[in-house]
């Protein structure tokens, strides 16, 4: 995994609450067996009219949102289906980051797992982020902290192992491996077998 | 005293979790699809990894599967050249990997969540993990059942382990006696309606209570597939002789001394009396009416006598009735129904089949309404044809079709088309999901196919009235 330790950018704002996992990248899109290229199709019923036109209003659509690598989101970001094609989609159109106040278990995992960092604030900085696009951010994954333009810095929580391995790159199924022994005698201790 | 999930939790650690790292979590089985493996396989490949135990893989095909009848069944051309390569990267993957692959011409192939507890591979007291976060449904039989992600996918087959931290522990104790005309689903819309669609996050549901305890299997499967839809990492019930009944018998249960040695190990799996939970809910299922949704996710539920909410000025809300064209203040009765769906790993099985068949017998689907009607697993269409069912649905004008996902996802081209309004037994109604434009009601098979008949979002109790 490439390494994440410090993340600074304007965010992109999408305030909507709920935003699930089909509405990131939709079902049509997961025929694929690679994970690269699936930026294009990022939120592309949202970005899109049924012609292929780009739908103005559209936040990320918007000139002021190009090259933004934070995106906030509103509450309980990420539910529904298990898709790892979601976050896929996300770095590869470019955002390393996702903020909200809540962000659904199984995303989240499938995010770090990736390298994108997943970011919960209070109500009160989320309030003020939706108010504010394009606000520029400064993260630092280690301190886990975000710094507000204003130099307000407010700290979020990270699982302490997800810390480690985004801030080193450190690949999980290698360390899963290094467990192997354990592995092997949990196997033959067992009292009964699956 | 401890929990189900407490005493399946420290069964499968392997590695202990600290503050530092998490804890290294056993899988007893791993249920794979062609959807969300094909990156795992290639990160194997990659690094040259064996799958660790291909006999505790169970392999097979759904999401992107045509459900077309069987004359063009293996005319692959018809689900695009996406899917297409898709299920011929499964096949091979399997080929190479060593596992026995369900996959086209298997009696036993479907999906995932419906073939794991019909071959009774699905047992109290293991870990199951799958590539979609309906896996909860296997929490049904006292499983600890998740969603995992394609990475994740890779961990699994390279060690048969995952990396986890602990989740905590939410009750919902459903009492009371179920009303007649109540479904499973009605039970899990309204609990999701009652927490919200976050309001399991990060916790593991044990659904508890008078009235779980009187559902059959079947519907227990169905209760705790939507859990996902309350945010929740899984879903248990604790397993009884409902339980052992049902898995008795079945290819992949126990037999002989290992059945009696297995239920001995399995009574005493439920939560010790006086174990405690992190939260508790508590909901009486005597007060319960079909249930359905309004908006654009699985919280946003209502009866089917309610009218639908004003909402309290959330834009997300007034989003949602946007994108379904319904009218605050008026119940969901009043809304012409384009498209019917039977179907999916939460009402595909033969028991759901059976519920939309007794409703549908002797009438006729509505005209200008779409009716599909496809059976979660090869083995429910058999046992379905063998009753007739077929007859029933082609009958009153409904398409019968093949085993898959089908209607659910949207993926292998079965879609409802832009601004239509589906009356599904499916467990999502995103925005799009069951094709773009699309505008999604979840209810239960009765409700669906009384809709189906009236051609509005109907009641079944009250059809002829
Ligand atoms: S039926 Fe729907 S929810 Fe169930 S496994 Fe298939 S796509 Fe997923």
């Amino acid at each position: 995994m490439q390494v994440l330790k410090r993340i600074r950018s304007r965010t992109a704002v999408l305030p909507t609450r709920d935003i699930d996992t089909d509405q990131i990248i939709a079902a049509r899109f997961l025929t694929t067996t690679t994970r690269e290229g699936l930026g294009k199709y990022l939120f592309y019923d949202l970005r899109f009219n049924e012609d292929g036109s780009k739908k103005p209003d559209f936040p990320l659509n918007r000139d002021e949102s190009d090259g933004c690598e934070i995106l906030v989101a509103g509450n309980n970001l990420g539910c529904g289906s298990s898709r790892e094609h979601a976050p896929w989609a996300l770095l590869d159109y470019g955002f390393r980051a996702v903020i909200s106040t809540e962000i659904a278990d199984i995303f989240r995992n499938n995010a770090l797992k990736n390298g994108l960092l997943t970011v919960v604030v209070d109500d009160e900085t989320h309030r003020w982020l939706v108010q504010n696009p394009g606000a520029e951010l400064d993260i630092d994954v280690a301190a886990s902290t975000l710094t507000l333009p204003g130099g307000k810095s407010v700290r979020f929580p990270l699982d302490g192992f997800a810390r480690h391995c985004l801030i080193e790159g450190v690949d999980q199924l290698g360390y899963l491996q290094s467990h192997g022994d354990a592995i092997d005698r949990y196997e033959e201790n067992r009292t009964w077998t699956p | 005293m401890r929990t189900l999930f407490e005493k399946l939790w420290s069964d499968h650690v392997v590695v202990p979790e600290t503050p530092d790292t998490p804890a290294v979590l056993y899988v007893d089985l791993h249920i794979i699809h062609e959807v969300t493996t094909p990156q795992a396989f290639a990160l194997l490949r990659e690094r040259n990894i064996a799958v660790r135990r291909p006999e505790l893989t169970l392999a097979t095909m759904d999401h992107s599967t045509p459900t077309t009848p069987a004359t063009t069944f293996r005319d692959l051309a018809v689900v695009g050249d996406g899917a297409a390569r898709q299920i011929r990267q499964m096949e091979r993957n399997c080929r190479d990997f060593g596992i026995e692959l369900y996959g086209f011409g298997s009696d036993h192939r479907g999906i995932v969540h419906v073939i794991g507890p019909e071959l009774g591979a699905t047992q109290p007291g293991k870990t199951i993990v799958c590539g979609d976060s309906h896996s909860s449904t296997h929490g049904a039989f006292g499983a600890l059942a998740f969603g995992i992600g394609t990475t994740e996918v890779g961990h699994v087959l390279a060690t048969q382990c995952l990396l986890q931290r602990r989740p905590k522990t939410l009750a919902i104790e459903i009492d009371g006696r179920i009303p007649p005309g109540v479904a499973a689903k009605d039970i899990i819309l309204a609990v999701i309606g009652e927490i919200g669609v976050d309001g399991g996050t990060g916790h593991v549901v044990e659904f508890r209570g008078a009235a779980i305890r009187a559902l059959d299997m079947e519907q227990r499967m169905t209760v705790c597939n939507m859990s996902i839809e309350a945010g929740a990492r899984a879903g248990m019930i604790a397993p009884d002789d409902t339980t052992f009944d049902y898995l008795h018998g079945r290819p992949c249960a126990p037999g002989g001394q290992d059945w009696d040695a297995a239920v001995t190990r399995w009574r005493k799996l439920p939560t010790d009396d006086g174990a405690e939970f992190d939260r508790t809910v508590t909901l009486d299922a005597s007060r319960m009416e079909p249930m359905v949704t309004f908006g654009t996710n699985p919280g946003m539920t209502i009866g089917i006598s309610e009218p639908v909410p004003r909402g309290d000025g959330d834009p997300s809300f007034r989003k949602a009735l946007d994108y379904m064209q319904v009218v605050a203040g008026k119940p969901m009765t009043e809304n012409d129904v384009d498209v019917v769906f039977i179907g999916s790993c939460t009402n595909g099985r033969l028991s759901d089949l059976e519920q939309a068949a007794a409703v549908i017998r002797g009438r006729k689907v509505a005209s200008g309404v779409r009716m599909l009607v496809v059976p979660g697993s090869e083995a429910v269409k058999r046992a379905a044809e063998a009753r007739g069912l077929d007859r029933v649905f082609i009958e009153a004008g409904a398409e019968w079709r093949e085993a898959g996902c089908s209607m659910c996802i949207g993926m292998n081209g079965d879609i409802a088309l832009p601004g239509q309004l589906s009356v599904s037994t499916s467990n999502r109604n995103f925005e799009g999901r069951q094709g773009v434009g699309a505008r999604t009601v979840l209810a239960s098979p009765a409700t669906a196919a009384a809709s189906a008949v009236r051609g509005k979002v109907a009641d079944p109790r009250t059809l002829d009235a």
